[in-house]
Protein backbone atom coordinates (compact mmCIF):
# COMPACT_ATOMS: atom_id res chain seq x y z
CA UNK A 1 0.00 0.00 0.00
CA UNK A 2 2.81 2.39 0.83
CA UNK A 3 4.55 2.20 -2.51
CA UNK A 4 1.27 2.79 -4.28
CA UNK A 5 0.61 5.78 -2.03
CA UNK A 6 4.01 7.19 -2.91
CA UNK A 7 3.34 6.89 -6.61
CA UNK A 8 -0.19 8.29 -6.45
CA UNK A 9 0.94 11.18 -4.25
CA UNK A 10 3.60 12.22 -6.71
CA UNK A 11 1.23 11.89 -9.68
CA UNK A 12 -1.56 13.89 -8.10
CA UNK A 13 0.84 16.63 -7.04
CA UNK A 14 1.93 17.08 -10.66
CA UNK A 15 -0.84 19.34 -12.04
CA UNK A 16 -0.52 21.93 -9.29
CA UNK A 17 3.26 21.69 -9.26
CA UNK A 18 3.26 22.31 -13.01
CA UNK A 19 0.95 25.33 -12.69
CA UNK A 20 3.18 26.84 -10.00
CA UNK A 21 6.40 26.04 -11.84
CA UNK A 22 5.22 27.82 -14.99
CA UNK A 23 3.37 30.71 -13.42
CA UNK A 24 5.19 31.36 -10.14
CA UNK A 25 8.76 30.10 -10.15
CA UNK A 26 9.63 30.87 -13.78
CA UNK A 27 8.35 34.48 -13.61
CA UNK A 28 10.37 35.10 -10.45
CA UNK A 29 13.50 33.90 -12.23
CA UNK A 30 12.74 36.29 -15.09
CA UNK A 31 12.38 39.20 -12.63
CA UNK A 32 15.73 38.31 -11.05
CA UNK A 33 17.39 38.25 -14.48
CA UNK A 34 15.80 41.50 -15.63
CA UNK A 35 16.91 43.27 -12.48
CA UNK A 36 20.57 42.99 -13.53
CA UNK A 37 20.02 44.27 -17.07
CA UNK A 38 21.15 47.75 -18.17
CA UNK A 39 18.47 50.50 -17.99
CA UNK A 40 15.47 50.62 -20.29
CA UNK A 41 15.92 47.36 -22.18
CA UNK A 42 13.06 44.99 -22.95
CA UNK A 43 14.97 41.77 -23.57
CA UNK A 44 17.33 39.62 -21.57
CA UNK A 45 19.95 39.52 -24.33
CA UNK A 46 22.15 42.27 -22.87
CA UNK A 47 25.30 42.50 -20.82
CA UNK A 48 24.30 42.37 -17.16
CA UNK A 49 25.13 45.28 -14.87
CA UNK A 50 23.80 46.30 -11.49
CA UNK A 51 22.95 49.92 -12.33
CA UNK A 52 19.27 49.44 -11.44
CA UNK A 53 20.16 48.53 -7.87
CA UNK A 54 22.32 51.60 -7.41
CA UNK A 55 19.33 53.74 -8.40
CA UNK A 56 17.52 52.31 -5.38
CA UNK A 57 19.80 54.34 -3.14
CA UNK A 58 20.68 57.30 -5.34
CA UNK A 59 17.08 58.09 -6.40
CA UNK A 60 15.59 57.73 -2.93
CA UNK A 61 13.51 54.62 -3.64
CA UNK A 62 14.55 53.26 -0.26
CA UNK A 63 12.26 55.88 1.29
CA UNK A 64 9.21 54.30 -0.37
CA UNK A 65 10.34 50.91 0.88
CA UNK A 66 10.72 52.21 4.42
CA UNK A 67 7.29 53.85 4.25
CA UNK A 68 5.71 50.64 2.99
CA UNK A 69 7.39 48.51 5.64
CA UNK A 70 6.57 51.02 8.37
CA UNK A 71 2.91 51.27 7.41
CA UNK A 72 2.66 47.48 7.11
CA UNK A 73 4.22 47.11 10.55
CA UNK A 74 1.80 49.60 12.14
CA UNK A 75 -1.17 47.93 10.45
CA UNK A 76 -0.03 44.52 11.72
CA UNK A 77 0.43 45.76 15.28
CA UNK A 78 -2.99 47.44 15.30
CA UNK A 79 -4.60 44.33 13.83
CA UNK A 80 -3.18 42.03 16.53
CA UNK A 81 -4.72 44.27 19.19
CA UNK A 82 -8.15 44.74 17.61
CA UNK A 83 -8.49 41.14 16.40
CA UNK A 84 -7.43 39.46 19.65
CA UNK A 85 -10.67 39.95 21.63
CA UNK A 86 -12.78 39.01 18.62
CA UNK A 87 -10.69 35.95 17.78
CA UNK A 88 -10.83 34.94 21.44
CA UNK A 89 -14.61 35.28 21.43
CA UNK A 90 -14.89 33.32 18.17
CA UNK A 91 -12.82 30.48 19.55
CA UNK A 92 -14.15 30.34 23.11
CA UNK A 93 -17.29 32.40 23.72
CA UNK A 94 -19.53 32.68 20.66
CA UNK A 95 -21.37 29.55 19.66
CA UNK A 96 -23.52 29.98 16.59
CA UNK A 97 -22.54 33.63 16.27
CA UNK A 98 -19.00 32.49 15.34
CA UNK A 99 -20.39 30.97 12.17
CA UNK A 100 -22.38 34.09 11.30
CA UNK A 101 -19.30 36.23 11.89
CA UNK A 102 -17.14 33.92 9.76
CA UNK A 103 -19.62 34.02 6.88
CA UNK A 104 -19.93 37.82 7.11
CA UNK A 105 -16.15 38.31 7.11
CA UNK A 106 -15.53 35.83 4.28
CA UNK A 107 -18.28 37.39 2.16
CA UNK A 108 -16.64 40.79 2.47
CA UNK A 109 -13.49 39.23 0.97
CA UNK A 110 -15.36 38.48 -2.24
CA UNK A 111 -15.92 42.17 -2.88
CA UNK A 112 -13.09 43.65 -4.87
CA UNK A 113 -10.81 45.55 -2.47
CA UNK A 114 -10.86 48.68 -4.58
CA UNK A 115 -14.66 48.86 -4.39
CA UNK A 116 -14.46 48.66 -0.59
CA UNK A 117 -11.71 51.27 -0.40
CA UNK A 118 -13.63 53.53 -2.74
CA UNK A 119 -16.57 53.12 -0.38
CA UNK A 120 -14.37 54.55 2.40
CA UNK A 121 -13.56 57.53 0.19
CA UNK A 122 -17.30 58.14 -0.24
CA UNK A 123 -17.80 57.67 3.50
CA UNK A 124 -15.01 59.93 4.73
CA UNK A 125 -14.63 62.61 2.06
CA UNK A 126 -15.84 66.18 2.57
CA UNK A 127 -19.51 65.98 1.68
CA UNK A 128 -19.33 62.22 2.14
CA UNK A 129 -21.65 59.93 4.08
CA UNK A 130 -20.43 61.03 7.54
CA UNK A 131 -19.38 64.65 7.05
CA UNK A 132 -22.28 65.47 4.72
CA UNK A 133 -24.94 64.17 7.09
CA UNK A 134 -23.27 65.70 10.13
CA UNK A 135 -23.22 69.10 8.46
CA UNK A 136 -26.82 68.79 7.30
CA UNK A 137 -27.99 67.93 10.83
CA UNK A 138 -25.77 70.05 13.06
CA UNK A 139 -24.32 72.64 10.73
CA UNK A 140 -20.80 71.65 11.73
CA UNK A 141 -18.48 69.89 9.33
CA UNK A 142 -14.92 68.63 9.71
CA UNK A 143 -11.89 68.38 7.50
CA UNK A 144 -11.68 65.12 5.58
CA UNK A 145 -9.10 62.71 7.04
CA UNK A 146 -8.36 61.38 3.55
CA UNK A 147 -5.04 61.64 1.73
CA UNK A 148 -2.74 61.23 4.72
CA UNK A 149 -0.53 58.48 6.12
CA UNK A 150 -2.86 57.42 8.99
CA UNK A 151 -5.70 56.85 6.53
CA UNK A 152 -3.49 54.51 4.46
CA UNK A 153 -2.75 52.51 7.60
CA UNK A 154 -6.48 52.53 8.31
CA UNK A 155 -7.10 51.13 4.80
CA UNK A 156 -4.51 48.39 5.35
CA UNK A 157 -6.11 47.49 8.69
CA UNK A 158 -9.50 47.36 7.02
CA UNK A 159 -8.50 45.25 4.01
CA UNK A 160 -6.30 42.74 5.83
CA UNK A 161 -8.46 42.21 8.94
CA UNK A 162 -9.65 38.74 7.85
CA UNK A 163 -6.06 37.59 7.27
CA UNK A 164 -5.28 38.32 10.92
CA UNK A 165 -8.61 37.30 12.44
CA UNK A 166 -8.81 33.72 11.17
CA UNK A 167 -5.25 32.58 12.00
CA UNK A 168 -5.60 34.20 15.45
CA UNK A 169 -8.90 32.44 16.15
CA UNK A 170 -7.31 29.18 15.01
CA UNK A 171 -4.33 29.79 17.32
CA UNK A 172 -6.48 30.66 20.33
CA UNK A 173 -8.67 27.59 19.83
CA UNK A 174 -5.52 25.52 20.42
CA UNK A 175 -5.13 26.87 23.98
CA UNK A 176 -6.62 24.19 26.26
CA UNK A 177 -9.31 25.50 28.60
CA UNK A 178 -7.94 23.30 31.42
CA UNK A 179 -4.56 25.05 31.35
CA UNK A 180 -6.16 28.47 31.63
CA UNK A 181 -8.48 27.29 34.39
CA UNK A 182 -5.57 25.75 36.28
CA UNK A 183 -3.69 29.05 36.13
CA UNK A 184 -6.71 30.92 37.50
CA UNK A 185 -7.12 28.32 40.26
CA UNK A 186 -3.49 28.83 41.24
CA UNK A 187 -4.20 32.53 41.67
CA UNK A 188 -2.97 34.01 38.40
CA UNK A 189 -4.39 37.39 37.45
CA UNK A 190 -6.08 38.02 34.11
CA UNK A 191 -2.90 39.67 32.72
CA UNK A 192 -0.71 36.82 33.87
CA UNK A 193 -3.00 34.32 32.14
CA UNK A 194 -2.91 36.41 28.97
CA UNK A 195 0.87 36.86 28.87
CA UNK A 196 2.04 33.56 30.34
CA UNK A 197 -0.59 31.11 29.10
CA UNK A 198 -2.64 32.37 26.17
CA UNK A 199 -0.11 34.32 24.13
CA UNK A 200 2.63 31.65 24.20
CA UNK A 201 0.21 28.80 23.44
CA UNK A 202 -1.52 30.71 20.64
CA UNK A 203 1.86 31.79 19.22
CA UNK A 204 1.58 29.80 15.96
CA UNK A 205 -1.64 31.62 15.09
CA UNK A 206 -0.15 35.00 16.04
CA UNK A 207 2.95 34.35 13.93
CA UNK A 208 1.02 33.20 10.86
CA UNK A 209 -1.53 36.02 11.08
CA UNK A 210 1.13 38.70 11.59
CA UNK A 211 3.34 37.45 8.78
CA UNK A 212 0.43 37.15 6.39
CA UNK A 213 -0.86 40.67 7.08
CA UNK A 214 2.62 42.21 7.11
CA UNK A 215 3.66 40.60 3.87
CA UNK A 216 0.45 41.45 2.01
CA UNK A 217 0.36 44.99 3.40
CA UNK A 218 3.99 45.65 2.48
CA UNK A 219 3.25 44.92 -1.17
CA UNK A 220 -0.10 46.69 -1.22
CA UNK A 221 -0.85 49.32 -3.83
CA UNK A 222 -4.56 50.18 -3.85
CA UNK A 223 -4.70 51.58 -0.28
CA UNK A 224 -2.08 54.26 -0.87
CA UNK A 225 -3.43 55.11 -4.32
CA UNK A 226 -7.14 55.30 -3.52
CA UNK A 227 -7.19 56.50 0.10
CA UNK A 228 -3.76 58.08 0.33
CA UNK A 229 -3.75 60.23 -2.78
CA UNK A 230 -0.16 61.38 -3.12
CA UNK A 231 0.56 61.57 0.63
CA UNK A 232 3.31 58.98 0.42
CA UNK A 233 4.43 56.64 -2.35
CA UNK A 234 4.35 52.93 -1.55
CA UNK A 235 7.09 50.72 -2.94
CA UNK A 236 4.55 48.81 -5.06
CA UNK A 237 3.56 52.17 -6.53
CA UNK A 238 7.19 52.90 -7.49
CA UNK A 239 7.40 49.48 -9.09
CA UNK A 240 4.26 50.16 -11.10
CA UNK A 241 5.48 53.58 -12.21
CA UNK A 242 8.83 52.16 -13.30
CA UNK A 243 7.03 49.68 -15.52
CA UNK A 244 4.32 51.92 -16.94
CA UNK A 245 5.34 55.60 -17.18
CA UNK A 246 9.04 55.01 -16.72
CA UNK A 247 9.22 52.16 -19.28
CA UNK A 248 12.22 50.97 -17.28
CA UNK A 249 11.79 47.26 -16.73
CA UNK A 250 15.20 46.64 -15.12
CA UNK A 251 14.51 49.36 -12.53
CA UNK A 252 11.06 47.94 -11.82
CA UNK A 253 12.53 44.46 -11.54
CA UNK A 254 15.28 45.58 -9.17
CA UNK A 255 12.72 47.29 -6.91
CA UNK A 256 10.55 44.16 -7.08
CA UNK A 257 13.52 41.95 -6.24
CA UNK A 258 14.26 43.94 -3.08
CA UNK A 259 10.63 43.56 -2.02
CA UNK A 260 10.60 39.88 -3.03
CA UNK A 261 13.72 39.09 -1.00
CA UNK A 262 12.31 40.71 2.15
CA UNK A 263 8.85 39.21 1.73
CA UNK A 264 10.03 35.85 0.43
CA UNK A 265 12.37 35.51 3.41
CA UNK A 266 9.56 36.23 5.86
CA UNK A 267 7.14 33.98 3.96
CA UNK A 268 9.60 31.07 3.94
CA UNK A 269 10.19 31.55 7.65
CA UNK A 270 6.45 31.65 8.35
CA UNK A 271 5.65 28.67 6.17
CA UNK A 272 8.40 26.59 7.78
CA UNK A 273 6.84 27.26 11.20
CA UNK A 274 3.38 25.89 10.43
CA UNK A 275 2.41 22.28 10.77
CA UNK A 276 -0.43 22.08 8.29
CA UNK A 277 -1.48 18.58 9.27
CA UNK A 278 -2.03 19.78 12.82
CA UNK A 279 -3.94 22.91 11.80
CA UNK A 280 -6.17 21.50 9.09
CA UNK A 281 -6.51 17.82 9.87
CA UNK A 282 -7.45 17.95 13.50
CA UNK A 283 -10.53 15.77 12.97
CA UNK A 284 -8.53 12.63 12.32
CA UNK B 1 -15.38 27.97 30.67
CA UNK B 2 -16.81 30.84 32.64
CA UNK B 3 -17.09 34.21 31.01
CA UNK B 4 -19.10 36.76 32.93
CA UNK B 5 -22.38 37.95 31.46
CA UNK B 6 -21.20 41.52 30.96
CA UNK B 7 -18.01 40.38 29.17
CA UNK B 8 -20.12 38.26 26.86
CA UNK B 9 -22.36 41.19 25.99
CA UNK B 10 -19.35 43.43 25.32
CA UNK B 11 -17.86 40.79 23.03
CA UNK B 12 -21.10 40.34 21.06
CA UNK B 13 -21.41 44.11 20.61
CA UNK B 14 -17.78 44.23 19.48
CA UNK B 15 -18.43 41.47 16.93
CA UNK B 16 -21.43 43.31 15.53
CA UNK B 17 -19.41 46.55 15.35
CA UNK B 18 -16.67 44.80 13.39
CA UNK B 19 -19.22 43.49 10.89
CA UNK B 20 -20.66 47.00 10.58
CA UNK B 21 -17.13 48.35 10.06
CA UNK B 22 -16.56 45.84 7.25
CA UNK B 23 -19.78 46.71 5.44
CA UNK B 24 -20.08 50.47 6.04
CA UNK B 25 -18.18 51.44 2.86
CA UNK B 26 -20.49 49.23 0.80
CA UNK B 27 -23.48 51.11 2.18
CA UNK B 28 -21.92 54.38 0.99
CA UNK B 29 -21.35 52.87 -2.45
CA UNK B 30 -24.95 51.68 -2.48
CA UNK B 31 -26.31 55.15 -1.70
CA UNK B 32 -23.97 56.76 -4.21
CA UNK B 33 -25.21 54.45 -6.96
CA UNK B 34 -28.78 55.77 -6.68
CA UNK B 35 -27.89 59.45 -6.50
CA UNK B 36 -29.04 61.39 -9.51
CA UNK B 37 -26.38 64.07 -9.37
CA UNK B 38 -23.33 63.72 -11.60
CA UNK B 39 -21.09 64.98 -8.79
CA UNK B 40 -21.93 63.14 -5.64
CA UNK B 41 -22.41 64.76 -2.26
CA UNK B 42 -24.23 63.55 0.83
CA UNK B 43 -26.98 63.84 1.97
CA UNK B 44 -28.40 62.74 -1.36
CA UNK B 45 -31.02 65.13 -2.69
CA UNK B 46 -32.62 63.17 -5.50
CA UNK B 47 -32.67 59.43 -5.92
CA UNK B 48 -32.81 57.87 -9.32
CA UNK B 49 -31.93 54.63 -11.06
CA UNK B 50 -30.82 56.32 -14.24
CA UNK B 51 -27.16 55.26 -13.86
CA UNK B 52 -28.28 51.64 -13.75
CA UNK B 53 -30.14 52.12 -17.01
CA UNK B 54 -27.08 53.76 -18.52
CA UNK B 55 -24.80 50.97 -17.29
CA UNK B 56 -27.01 48.24 -18.72
CA UNK B 57 -27.22 50.00 -22.08
CA UNK B 58 -23.48 50.63 -22.35
CA UNK B 59 -21.41 48.37 -24.59
CA UNK B 60 -18.26 49.07 -22.54
CA UNK B 61 -20.00 47.58 -19.54
CA UNK B 62 -21.08 44.46 -21.37
CA UNK B 63 -17.50 44.00 -22.67
CA UNK B 64 -16.17 44.33 -19.13
CA UNK B 65 -18.70 41.81 -17.83
CA UNK B 66 -17.90 39.34 -20.62
CA UNK B 67 -14.17 39.56 -19.95
CA UNK B 68 -14.55 39.20 -16.16
CA UNK B 69 -16.95 36.31 -16.60
CA UNK B 70 -14.75 34.45 -19.11
CA UNK B 71 -11.73 34.76 -16.83
CA UNK B 72 -13.67 33.67 -13.74
CA UNK B 73 -15.27 30.65 -15.44
CA UNK B 74 -11.98 29.34 -16.85
CA UNK B 75 -10.17 29.94 -13.55
CA UNK B 76 -12.92 28.04 -11.72
CA UNK B 77 -12.83 25.01 -14.02
CA UNK B 78 -9.04 24.69 -14.03
CA UNK B 79 -8.73 25.36 -10.28
CA UNK B 80 -11.25 22.67 -9.38
CA UNK B 81 -9.48 19.99 -11.45
CA UNK B 82 -6.04 20.99 -10.18
CA UNK B 83 -7.33 21.25 -6.59
CA UNK B 84 -8.91 17.78 -6.69
CA UNK B 85 -5.56 16.11 -7.36
CA UNK B 86 -3.59 18.66 -5.38
CA UNK B 87 -5.70 18.05 -2.27
CA UNK B 88 -5.13 14.30 -2.50
CA UNK B 89 -1.38 14.88 -2.65
CA UNK B 90 -1.73 17.39 0.18
CA UNK B 91 -3.82 15.39 2.63
CA UNK B 92 -4.56 11.84 1.55
CA UNK B 93 -1.51 10.06 0.14
CA UNK B 94 1.59 9.53 2.22
CA UNK B 95 4.44 10.25 -0.12
CA UNK B 96 7.97 11.42 0.25
CA UNK B 97 7.80 15.13 -0.49
CA UNK B 98 4.38 15.73 1.00
CA UNK B 99 5.37 18.30 3.63
CA UNK B 100 7.57 20.13 1.10
CA UNK B 101 4.66 20.20 -1.32
CA UNK B 102 2.33 21.54 1.39
CA UNK B 103 4.67 24.41 2.14
CA UNK B 104 5.46 25.15 -1.47
CA UNK B 105 1.85 25.77 -2.42
CA UNK B 106 1.44 28.23 0.46
CA UNK B 107 4.16 30.53 -0.91
CA UNK B 108 2.10 32.19 -3.67
CA UNK B 109 -0.61 33.05 -1.10
CA UNK B 110 2.06 34.88 0.95
CA UNK B 111 3.11 36.96 -2.05
CA UNK B 112 2.06 40.52 -2.96
CA UNK B 113 -0.18 40.08 -5.96
CA UNK B 114 0.87 43.24 -7.78
CA UNK B 115 4.46 42.01 -7.88
CA UNK B 116 3.31 38.58 -9.07
CA UNK B 117 1.35 40.24 -11.87
CA UNK B 118 4.39 42.21 -13.01
CA UNK B 119 6.60 39.14 -12.87
CA UNK B 120 4.09 37.31 -15.07
CA UNK B 121 4.00 40.22 -17.53
CA UNK B 122 7.77 39.96 -18.00
CA UNK B 123 7.61 36.20 -18.23
CA UNK B 124 4.94 36.34 -20.97
CA UNK B 125 6.96 39.00 -22.75
CA UNK B 126 10.12 36.88 -22.79
CA UNK B 127 8.08 33.94 -24.11
CA UNK B 128 6.68 36.18 -26.86
CA UNK B 129 3.08 35.89 -25.64
CA UNK B 130 0.92 39.01 -26.04
CA UNK B 131 -1.10 39.56 -22.85
CA UNK B 132 -4.89 39.31 -23.14
CA UNK B 133 -7.65 38.06 -20.86
CA UNK B 134 -6.31 34.52 -21.39
CA UNK B 135 -3.00 35.40 -19.73
CA UNK B 136 -5.00 36.88 -16.84
CA UNK B 137 -6.44 33.39 -16.32
CA UNK B 138 -2.90 32.10 -15.75
CA UNK B 139 -2.22 34.99 -13.36
CA UNK B 140 -5.33 34.30 -11.31
CA UNK B 141 -4.48 30.60 -11.12
CA UNK B 142 -1.17 31.28 -9.34
CA UNK B 143 -3.06 32.58 -6.35
CA UNK B 144 -6.45 30.87 -6.62
CA UNK B 145 -5.41 27.28 -7.41
CA UNK B 146 -3.49 26.96 -4.09
CA UNK B 147 -6.45 28.38 -2.15
CA UNK B 148 -8.85 25.97 -3.88
CA UNK B 149 -6.45 23.14 -3.03
CA UNK B 150 -6.47 24.09 0.66
CA UNK B 151 -10.28 24.12 0.69
CA UNK B 152 -10.55 20.65 -0.87
CA UNK B 153 -7.75 19.44 1.42
CA UNK B 154 -9.84 20.24 4.51
CA UNK B 155 -12.42 17.80 3.17
CA UNK B 156 -9.78 15.27 2.14
CA UNK B 157 -8.40 15.20 5.70
CA UNK B 158 -11.74 14.10 7.09
CA UNK B 159 -12.20 11.09 4.86
CA UNK B 160 -11.39 7.56 5.88
CA UNK B 161 -8.73 5.91 3.66
CA UNK B 162 -10.28 2.54 4.58
CA UNK B 163 -13.09 3.28 2.11
CA UNK B 164 -10.59 3.37 -0.75
CA UNK B 165 -8.79 0.31 0.55
CA UNK B 166 -12.05 -1.64 0.73
CA UNK B 167 -12.76 -0.77 -2.91
CA UNK B 168 -9.25 -1.88 -3.85
CA UNK B 169 -9.63 -5.18 -1.98
CA UNK B 170 -12.76 -5.86 -3.96
CA UNK B 171 -10.79 -5.50 -7.18
CA UNK B 172 -11.40 -1.90 -8.23
CA UNK B 173 -8.58 -0.21 -10.18
CA UNK B 174 -7.07 3.17 -9.25
CA UNK B 175 -9.14 5.04 -11.82
CA UNK B 176 -12.41 3.38 -10.76
CA UNK B 177 -11.68 4.18 -7.11
CA UNK B 178 -11.04 7.84 -7.92
CA UNK B 179 -14.28 8.08 -9.87
CA UNK B 180 -16.59 5.98 -7.68
CA UNK B 181 -15.23 6.57 -4.16
CA UNK B 182 -12.91 9.58 -3.93
CA UNK B 183 -14.75 12.00 -6.22
CA UNK B 184 -18.18 11.67 -4.52
CA UNK B 185 -16.57 11.95 -1.08
CA UNK B 186 -14.71 15.14 -2.00
CA UNK B 187 -17.66 16.65 -3.89
CA UNK B 188 -18.77 19.14 -1.19
CA UNK B 189 -15.19 20.42 -0.94
CA UNK B 190 -14.95 20.72 -4.72
CA UNK B 191 -18.17 22.72 -4.88
CA UNK B 192 -17.03 25.20 -2.24
CA UNK B 193 -13.58 25.42 -3.85
CA UNK B 194 -15.27 26.20 -7.17
CA UNK B 195 -17.39 28.87 -5.54
CA UNK B 196 -14.36 30.45 -3.86
CA UNK B 197 -12.37 30.31 -7.09
CA UNK B 198 -15.11 32.01 -9.08
CA UNK B 199 -15.74 34.76 -6.55
CA UNK B 200 -12.06 35.47 -5.88
CA UNK B 201 -11.35 35.68 -9.60
CA UNK B 202 -14.43 37.85 -10.22
CA UNK B 203 -13.34 40.41 -7.64
CA UNK B 204 -9.58 40.23 -8.16
CA UNK B 205 -7.82 43.40 -9.18
CA UNK B 206 -4.07 43.31 -8.41
CA UNK B 207 -3.38 40.18 -10.47
CA UNK B 208 -5.35 41.46 -13.46
CA UNK B 209 -3.75 44.90 -13.43
CA UNK B 210 -0.71 44.02 -15.55
CA UNK B 211 -1.73 40.77 -17.16
CA UNK B 212 -4.84 41.53 -19.23
CA UNK B 213 -3.11 43.51 -21.97
CA UNK B 214 -5.64 45.47 -24.00
CA UNK B 215 -8.62 43.74 -22.36
CA UNK B 216 -9.99 45.01 -19.09
CA UNK B 217 -11.87 43.30 -16.27
CA UNK B 218 -14.53 45.02 -14.21
CA UNK B 219 -12.34 45.68 -11.10
CA UNK B 220 -9.56 47.05 -13.34
CA UNK B 221 -11.90 49.49 -15.05
CA UNK B 222 -13.27 50.63 -11.69
CA UNK B 223 -9.73 51.23 -10.40
CA UNK B 224 -8.78 53.22 -13.49
CA UNK B 225 -11.83 55.46 -13.01
CA UNK B 226 -11.23 55.84 -9.27
CA UNK B 227 -7.66 57.11 -9.57
CA UNK B 228 -8.28 59.35 -12.58
CA UNK B 229 -11.44 61.32 -12.03
CA UNK B 230 -14.86 60.24 -10.90
CA UNK B 231 -17.51 58.62 -13.06
CA UNK B 232 -21.07 58.21 -11.76
CA UNK B 233 -20.94 54.70 -13.19
CA UNK B 234 -18.27 53.64 -10.64
CA UNK B 235 -20.65 53.12 -7.68
CA UNK B 236 -23.29 51.66 -10.00
CA UNK B 237 -20.98 49.03 -11.45
CA UNK B 238 -19.52 48.41 -8.00
CA UNK B 239 -22.97 47.61 -6.67
CA UNK B 240 -23.77 45.41 -9.67
CA UNK B 241 -20.57 43.43 -9.15
CA UNK B 242 -21.22 43.00 -5.42
CA UNK B 243 -24.86 42.03 -5.92
CA UNK B 244 -23.78 39.48 -8.54
CA UNK B 245 -21.40 37.82 -6.06
CA UNK B 246 -23.90 37.80 -3.21
CA UNK B 247 -26.68 36.34 -5.36
CA UNK B 248 -24.32 33.53 -6.33
CA UNK B 249 -23.47 32.87 -2.67
CA UNK B 250 -27.13 32.85 -1.66
CA UNK B 251 -27.94 30.50 -4.55
CA UNK B 252 -25.16 28.18 -3.38
CA UNK B 253 -26.52 28.19 0.19
CA UNK B 254 -30.03 27.52 -1.12
CA UNK B 255 -28.86 24.58 -3.24
CA UNK B 256 -26.86 23.12 -0.34
CA UNK B 257 -29.92 23.44 1.89
CA UNK B 258 -32.20 21.77 -0.71
CA UNK B 259 -29.76 18.89 -1.19
CA UNK B 260 -29.60 18.32 2.57
CA UNK B 261 -33.39 18.56 2.99
CA UNK B 262 -33.84 16.11 0.12
CA UNK B 263 -31.39 13.65 1.65
CA UNK B 264 -33.00 13.92 5.08
CA UNK B 265 -36.40 13.27 3.51
CA UNK B 266 -35.03 10.16 1.80
CA UNK B 267 -33.47 8.90 5.02
CA UNK B 268 -36.79 9.48 6.78
CA UNK B 269 -38.59 7.45 4.10
CA UNK B 270 -36.28 4.44 4.38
Amino acid sequence: MNRLDGKLGLLSALPLALVLLLSFLAPLVVVALFSIMPPKVFSLANMPDFSAYSLFFSQGYYKSLLWSLGMALSATAILVVICWPLAYAMAKVFGRFSLILTVAVVMSLFVSENIRLFGWVLTLMKGGLIEGHLRAWTGMGFESPLYSVPIIVFGLVYVYLPFMLFPLAQGISMVPDDTRQAAYDLGASRWQVLWQIEVPLAAPGIVVGSLLTFVLAAGALAESKILGGQAVIAIADDVETAFTFGQNWPLGSALSMILIVIIGGLALFGVSKVDLDAIMGRKR
Amino acid sequence: MTTSRSTRIVLYVYGILVIAFLYLPLISVGFASVSQARYLSFPIKRYSTKWYGEALASSTVSDLLTTSLSVAVLVTLISVVVAFFGALAFARYHWRFRTTFQKLILLPIFFPQTVLGLALLMWFNSLGIIPSWKTAVVAHLVWIAPIATLIVAIRAYSFDPALEEAARDMGAGTFTILREVTLPLLMPGLVSAGLFAFLLSWGNFPLSLFTTGADSTLPEWLYAKMVSGYSPLVPTLGVMSVVGSFVLILAAFAVAWLVRANRDAKVAQD
